[in-house]
């Protein structure tokens, strides 16, 4: 959460796909639909937790602009890097919100962008390293009606 | 594990020479209180940690009942704060009628009320204060504000926090976090700021824009022969709670990472002693304490919940020092080699009858309070019966708001947010123009009128409940239950979001509420910008005007499920 300008700038580029919110006729994803997703991006991998850190907001400000940022440990050499990390809303109409693509020149495999999210849901994060590893982090995220708190 | 031994000194002090309340006269048990019984202290080492929170603008002594239900759940059911009542009176040892009975609990409140009187003052408190630093040595204390101190009052609403900036300015904290400031709006927070002598603390405040810190995170301080760093945090949902419009460009959240983060450099930096001044909330700081390292302090805001001495969760000690102005909190601290060795703490109640005022102080609430004081003083009506806000549910002075909105603007139903600042009226007593503004000075004060359907009724419902009963505190807000005028229903803290409200009720008709039919609806408090309608001030002066004597019948309308 705590990136520099810097970084947030150069991580921002990063972003290949932004599935946001489409017209209301179409259904939510389902949490199925999401895991099939994964399934599809780790292939034969096994999906593990560890290394790679999802950050969000217990509670959203505003839905319509979820700030989110994500970060892998990785030497990001030649030899061992992450590749991409994907970032999946499982409660929304379209789950794929971005894609983050990284090379060894990345330096960091650090990133954030924002999000809407139109209902509580949670958000998956998965890393696919070079050598084939998948991990994932998942986070819920808590969109309110409004609060009377006091 | 806790030391208690300071605590049930006093106590007995109290329960001893004043036994139960009932034959005593007012000047026999307050012969038998004295100023020098509240500042008695088996005090330790060479730092003390004094916390004053939730202030709501209470210049002057207040009544102020503690609430019958303040429900815990998940991992937090049973224990402190979630303790009231008689299973607060057993679970701290205190005896029945005694002074820190009566500032506790509700048990016996009106009999006790007339007894101890009014708790609070911030003349009295400056006399606390003085006395302990003048005891310790100037050098040695640090005073912290744990914010929710410019609002919740007229003078505070009129003068836009002057009054309380004033004040506060003589009693000479070291430092302060806030909540409610934040809706005097993002400029006069930043032009009382710029003119203030100490510093306002947000680790968890960052820009929408870039994320970058708006405020400091951290002071330090040279007190007690040791490096004191004190780390800021403000109310983490106040966009979510509060109008995010009035400080569009500022974003909160608990941000545990960065809370993490400037502990680590507070500690690299050489503090001995990291204190947290948090406006958590209770229950977000007990678990806080578990996910953070190095925290030894943490002072804890927000829920008004007053605990009588630190508890002690891991290597961290969490006080909680109330609200209204009602309790000093006081932790001694022996630091050596750059740890903490021993400790003591206390809750300390000020009993505004027995406390000297502190002369400077009460010249200053004079004078902020002159201009208005014929205002204040208006009597626009009468109480029967006891009038009070706290509790997770419902309180008279809520049932009154609620009556006042469906009355006035005609409507079937009626929402009052679960605020848990206001203070007591007891029964028999006018109701002036500085207690209703005690229940309802704020910025974003219209008395909308809407219709909602019976499902969406249900899901704000379900919403707020979550927002109170959600088992992970870091999904609290702060705060209790919407209060529903015109409705009844049942809720059963322990379900899941969407199956805790059930029995929904038309009273009017006692026939189930309808999710398909819209209900015409009256509120205040709402978060939207642009929002429509009278003050809710004006709306109650009214109505409370055209009623003269006020009297509230009992109210069962909603049922607890699966609390027993």
């Amino acid at each position: 959460m705590n990136l520099e300008r810097r970084k947030m700038l150069g991580s921002t580029l990063g972003v290949a796909v932004a599935g946001l919110l489409g017209g209301t006729s179409i259904a939510h994803a389902a949490p199925e639909d999401v895991a099939a997703r994964i399934k599809e991006l780790a292939g034969e991998a096994e999906v593990k937790s560890g290394a790679i850190t999802l950050n969000s907001p217990e509670i959203a400000e505003n839905g319509n602009s979820v700030p989110i940022s994500v970060s892998v440990e990785s030497p990001m050499t030649d030899d061992d890097y992450v590749e991409s990390v994907v970032i999946l809303a499982e409660g929304n109409p379209l789950p794929s919100v971005a894609t983050f693509n990284f090379s060894p020149a990345s330096g960091e495999a650090v990133a954030s962008t924002r999000m809407r999210l139109a209902k509580t849901q949670n958000v998956v994060a998965i890393a696919k390293m070079s050598n084939g590893a998948v991990f994932s982090d998942t986070r819920e995220v808590k969109v309110t009606i409004g609060g009377c708190g006091g | 594990m806790i030391n208690r031994r300071d605590f049930l000194q006093f106590a007995a002090i109290s329960a001893a020479t004043t036994g139960f309340s009932a034959g005593l006269t007012k000047a026999a048990a307050q012969q038998s209180l004295t100023q020098d019984d509240l500042l008695t202290f088996d005090s330790k080492g060479t730092l003390t940690l004094l916390h004053i929170t939730d202030i709501h603008a209470q210049l002057m002594p207040v009544y102020f009942r503690p609430p019958s239900e303040n429900y815990g759940v998940g991992a937090f059911e049973g224990i402190p704060p979630h303790l009231v009542g008689e299973d607060f009176l057993s679970h701290f040892n205190l005896k029945r009628g005694s002074a820190l009975a009566y500032a506790h609990t509700m048990v016996d409140y009106v009999d006790l009320a007339r007894t101890y009187g009014r708790l609070g003052g911030l003349d009295r408190t400056a006399t606390l204060v003085n006395a302990i630093r003048a005891d310790r040595g100037d050098n040695n204390v640090l005073l912290l504000d744990g914010g929710d101190t410019w609002q919740g009052s007229y003078t505070a609403l009129k003068t836009n926090a002057a009054d309380m900036v004033e004040c506060m300015a003589l009693l000479k904290p070291d430092a302060m976090v806030g909540h409610w400031e934040f809706t005097l709006g993002s400029d006069r927070v930043m032009e009382i700021i710029d003119n203030m002598s100490y510093p306002f603390l947000a680790s968890n405040i960052v820009d929408t824009e870039w994320e970058e810190p708006v405020f400091e995170s951290t002071a330090f301080y040279e007190r007690g022969g040791t490096r004191v760093a004190v780390i800021g945090q403000a109310m983490p949902y106040t966009p979510i709670a509060n109008p995010r419009w009035m400080f569009p460009d500022w974003s909160f959240g608990i941000r545990a990472e960065i809370m993490q983060e400037n502990v680590n450099k507070a500690r690299a930096d050489g503090a001995d002693v990291v204190v947290l001044l948090s406006h958590n909330g209770f229950d977000v700081d007990q678990k806080l304490a578990t996910v953070i390292d190095g925290i030894d302090v943490i002072l804890t805001g927000h829920t008004h919940d007053a605990v009588p001495e630190a508890l002690r969760i891991g290597n961290t000690l969490v006080m909680s020092s109330g609200s209204h102005g009602k309790y000093l909190g006081r932790i001694d601290l022996e630091v050596s080699n750059g740890k903490i060795t021993d400790y003591a703490s206390t809750l300390i109640p000020v009993f505004s009858d027995v406390i000297e005022p502190d002369k400077t102080m009460a010249a200053k609430i004079a004078e902020v309070r002159a201009p208005h004081e014929e205002e204040l003083q208006r009597v626009i009506g009468k109480t029967e019966g006891l009038l009070y806000r706290r509790g997770n549910f419902n309180g008279t002075w809520d049932d009154l708001i609620c009556q006042g909105m469906m009355q006035e603007r005609d409507a079937e139903l009626s929402f009052s947010p679960g605020f848990r600042w206001g203070s007591t009226n007891l029964p028999g007593q006018d109701i002036t123009i500085d207690d209703l503004y005690n229940q309802t000075a704020m910025s974003y004060p219209s008395v909308y009128r809407l219709e909602f359907s019976g499902q969406r009724i249900k899901e704000i419902l379900e919403d707020v409940c979550d927002n109170l009963f959600n088992p992970d505190p870091f999904f609290q807000q702060g705060g209790d239950m919407v209060r529903v005028g015109g409705m009844g229903y049942t809720c059963s803290p322990k379900q899941v979001m969407g199956s805790r409200i059930s029995n929904m009720t038309l009273l009017s008709t006692g026939e189930p509420i309808d999710p398909m039919r819209n209900y015409v609806v009256a509120g205040w408090a709402s978060v939207n910008e642009d929002v429509e309608g009278p003050a809710i001030y004006d709306l109650m002066e009214t109505y409370i005007q055209s009623e003269d004597t006020i009297n509230i019948p009992r109210n069962d309308a909603v049922k607890i499920a699966g609390m027993d």
